[in-house]
């Protein structure tokens, strides 16, 4: 088969040519995919010309300087720390035999569904001065003893690394798994030392996974208001918040906004950079062999797997059931079915729609390539970039201006807009400006492995268009889906903003009501649906992750 | 190829949740037209609320037990929901607007989405420094923003007002929320408007150099830390305060009420106005009446431990025992109009 792919992929092929002019289609789709994804971005460049008086000298004087040398240290430390955390256990995982692994497997994963300001309120909740970790500390050492001090820059980059593994985690252990140990193999015959070989053959081939990894997370938390608003750590997310609730600048925040997309732009433009052009091709079969290792390394492994799950998952996860089960008689009612009900149909039905969208998108750029459209399916996953509340009005800005127009025409009556407006599809609309970005990188990473010239094999065999896809592309995608899906499922039940802003009547969800309470102060009555937001992400994790297994 | 059957199980659970919850959710709306046998059914009034769902909601529903007239709502943060207005226009489903905080009601106005409502019912219940000059929006509670201190270290005597709290004897003693909140913005502006800008910025540093650790991210965290010992004075709305209080009521922490100075104690409102393009107008009128008067205000107050709008009602007891305060009688509007200024100054000032 490799040879015929050598083959195939020498001379062009008269199916590839036949591909390259009957796939103009996708080049129309990767158009209005872009239009609708980058609505808020649209909305954010109108913004441009506007007058905003003085409030940039005053923001460039006073915020920005701290807010932007504060965003690149919490990125970096971020990418580090995911990096450096997804990777390293998506290797034990997915290569090395311990015990406890096939546990650790699905479990590593529970941090993600955990919205990060909840993580970042019961760890605080643990860890400050008012806290049970200090005050034993002052009882022991007396009331001047120094405690250590993280600081705002350390909370708020362990709180969302803590959170944000998973994502590296989840698409690296994919890439270790099916090519992990067979690699190696090829290492260990070469003469190299299963470090070396992680080091110098494995870790070089999973390149893009774990850069799509890391850039999901990098966006995620540069997108991030929750959590550093907690720690009171001055970002460029808190600067377009004081921009626009503080000096009611809406448009300074708009502007601001898009100095954040063009930060994120950068960094994608460096991922290229880390991608390089090589070329990423495995089988799509897990290789059920596995790293024998001594027994203290075993244990040393399981050991460092239950210490992250317990500081990201165990120990906060312990607090909000404690916090659940003293509101739980003044909080719970008949609602929260409802409420779950909602969380679980929106997420759903979420993960189906950007999940299909994204793999048209992800086809899309791979069968009508060419620069334009490689960049038109860069600027439509940008949206993850920004931060919630300003992508939710921006993306709602011309939705309302469509209805009204509609409204006003002769041929819709005003019913048919009120629909529109009351139905579920502005919500999902929007989700897909949002999410398309983490539904695309796995997709996207996982479509690279496919070599044209298996394509081409098919192809000569007499294996074209949707057969092509079911037989060939699907069976070596499926885990990439699986992935996508998993992670807009949780994304989406975690969501706030658009939500908030979007949902029609009655649609309140898990995620509202946690900001119900928030809103009020009252953290450890919302500690209730934010245990049923973990719990309903449960399911679907384990479901998923064991058949993945 | 092995796809469909692997995957089928989860999904397949999902898609049931969903179609659950579709079905579910679409019972309630009834329709209001199609029942034209009887009586035509109280056109029903629609709220698009900052305030949150536990707050309003017993409110409204005693409306509809009162009237028969259904309400339903939406929430969301202010902002969010005044740009939602502006954008939806003459096709808004919303008849009312309710928040928190004197300067987004005045944002609000400012923004053309409310329209002045002519009321005498509404002129009577709410003093007029509590209600826009050009009668858009009106104060539905009122929030105190005072001085609680460490009853342990702190004795009353030496506390004078906000402006006090700059004192270098407060050195390493005093803490603060974070600049962030709308409530320390309104704080702050209402001193610019009292004292002048100078002068405020003065205050302001004075604070930012007394602070006993870095500023916290809500006021509950803040009592807690003077009950814990960090700091011994601080800033916070009272009904934080009482939350704590009603949790633990020997809590070694209490209100003082800054006199004089600065025109009396900061207050700030929750409060409404009907939308420019409301669908039901008159039905919201009458809703914001009805919560101008004395059920729907001790609701209102009682609900979040909060002070009602209408004078002539009383507050919660447990309200009252913190005592009676002198109020600042300035017209909250202008926590609005200064917000801006207010929030530059505290940058300047460092004032995190």
């Amino acid at each position: 088969m490799a040879d015929i792919g050598v083959l195939a992929a020498r001379r062009p092929s008269g199916a590839r040519r036949r591909a390259a002019g009957g796939h103009r289609g996708f080049g129309i789709a990767i158009g209005l995919i872009a239009l609708v994804a980058s609505a808020p971005l649209l909305v954010a460049l109108s913004s441009l010309f506007a007058d905003t008086g003085d409030v940039w000298p005053h923001l460039l004087q006073y915020v920005l300087p701290e807010a932007l040398g504060n965003t690149l240290l919490l990125a970096s430390g971020v990418a580090l720390l995911t990096m450096l955390l997804g990777v390293s256990l998506a290797w034990f995982v997915a290569t090395c035999e311990f015990p406890g692994r096939r546990f650790f497997n699905w479990a590593l994963l529970l941090p993600m569904a955990m919205p990060g300001y909840v993580l970042g309120f019961a760890l605080a909740a643990f860890f400050e001065y008012t806290g049970p970790v200090q005050g034993t500390w002052r009882r022991l050492f007396g009331d001047s003893a120094p405690f250590p001090d993280v600081g705002a820059a350390g909370a708020s980059i362990l709180t969302l690394g803590l959170v944000l593994y998973p994502y590296v985690y989840l698409i690296t252990r994919q890439a270790f798994a099916t090519q992990g140990v067979r690699a190696l193999e090829v290492a260990q015959s070469c003469g190299l030392s299963p470090w070396r070989g992680f080091r110098r053959v494995a870790l070089p081939m999973a390149r893009p996974w774990i850069a799509a990894g890391t850039g999901l997370a990098i966006m995620e938390c540069l997108a991030d208001f929750g959590t550093v608003q907690l720690y009171n750590y001055t970002t460029f997310t808190t600067a377009i918040y004081r921009a626009w609730y503080g000096l009611f600048s809406l448009n300074s925040a708009l502007q601001l906004s898009l100095v954040l997309v063009i930060l994120v732009l950068c960094a994608l433009l460096l991922e290229r950079r880390f991608r390089g052009r090589a070329q990423f091709t495995a089988g799509g079969r897990v290789n059920p062999h596995r790293l024998r290792l001594s027994r203290g390394r075993r244990l040393a492994i399981s050991c460092y797997c239950g210490a992250v799950l317990f500081i990201a998952f165990g120990l906060p996860a312990s607090l909000i059931v404690g916090w659940s089960i003293d509101s739980f008689a003044a909080e719970f009612d008949a609602r929260y079915w409802q409420f779950a009900a909602n969380s679980l149909a929106l997420a759903s039905l979420a993960a189906a729609t950007i999940g299909g969208v994204a793999l048209l998108l992800a086809f899309a750029t791979r069968y009508a390539p060419g620069r334009v459209n490689a960049a038109l399916a860069r600027v439509a996953t940008l949206g993850y970039a920004i931060p919630g509340t300003v992508l939710a009005v921006g993306f709602f800005v011309p939705v309302a201006a469509a209805s009204r127009w509609l409204n006003e025409s002769p041929l819709v009556s005003g019913n048919g807009v009120i629909a529109l407006q009351s139905g579920l599809t502005v919500v999902m609309l929007a989700y897909l400006a949002r999410y398309l970005a983490v539904a695309h990188g796995p997709l996207d990473s996982a479509l690279l492995r496919v070599r044209s010239s298996v394509e081409d094999a098919a192809r000569g065999m007499g294996v074209a268009g949707l057969g092509l896809l079911r037989r060939v592309h699907l069976p070596i995608l499926k885990p990439a889906i699986v992935t996508a899906l998993l992670l807009v499922f949780v994304d989406v039940m975690k969501e706030l903003p658009i939500t908030l802003m979007t949902r029609p009547f009655g649609w309140d969800t898990l995620a509202v009501r946690v900001f119900q309470l928030t809103t009020e102060g009252e953290w450890e009555r919302a500690a209730l649906p934010a245990l049923a937001i973990v719990l309903a992400g449960l399911v679907p994790v384990m479901l998923l992750s064991r058949r993945n297994d | 190829m092995r796809l469909s059957p692997s995957v089928r199980p989860g999904s397949g659970l999902l898609l049931a949740a969903f179609l659950l919850a579709a079905c579910s959710s679409d019972t309630p709306p009834a329709d209001s037209g199609s029942g034209d046998t009887a009586a035509p059914a109280p056109q029903p009034v629609t709220v698009y609320s900052a305030r949150a769902e536990q707050l309003i909601q017993p409110i409204f529903d005693a409306y509809t037990a009162a009237t028969g007239v259904p309400v339903r709502y939406t929430t969301d943060s202010e902002q969010p929901l005044i740009q939602k207005l502006k954008a939806e226009g003459q096709t808004t489903p919303a008849d009312l607007l309710l928040t928190v905080d004197a300067g987004n009601l005045w944002y609000a106005a400012e923004e053309g989405v409310l329209r002045p409502v002519t009321s005498t019912v509404l002129e009577e219940n709410i003093p007029g420094y509590l209600q826009d000059p050009e009668n858009q929006w009106f104060a539905l509670s009122v929030r105190a923003r005072t001085i609680v201190y460490d009853t342990r270290a702190v004795d009353p005597a030496e506390l004078e007002g906000y402006a006090g709290l700059a004192d270098d004897q407060w050195r390493g003693r005093l803490c603060l929320r974070t600049s962030a909140k709308v409530y320390n913005q309104s704080l702050v502006a209402m001193l610019i408007a009292e004292l002048g800008e100078e002068r405020t910025e003065e205050i302001v540093r004075g604070w930012v150099r007394n602070l006993a650790t870095d500023v916290f991210p809500n006021d509950t965290k803040l009592i807690e830390a003077i009950e814990a010992g960090q700091c011994e004075v601080g800033i916070v709305n009272t009904y934080y305060f009482g939350r704590l209080q009603k949790e633990n009521p020997d809590i070694p922490v209490a209100i003082f009420w800054p006199d004089g100075e600065a025109g009396g104690v900061h207050v700030n409102v929750s409060g409404a106005g009907v939308t420019r393009h409301a669908p039901n107008p008159e039905g919201a009128i009458a809703l914001l009446e009805w919560m101008s008067q004395e059920e729907a205000q001790r609701l209102l107050g009682g609900e979040n431990m909060e002070y009602p709008s209408n004078p002539e009602v009383a507050p919660d007891p447990l309200v009252a025992a913190w005592g009676d305060f002198t109020a600042s009688t300035r017209n909250v509007a202008e926590a609005g109009l200064f917000q801006e200024q207010a929030v530059k100054l505290m940058d300047r000032a460092g004032y995190r």
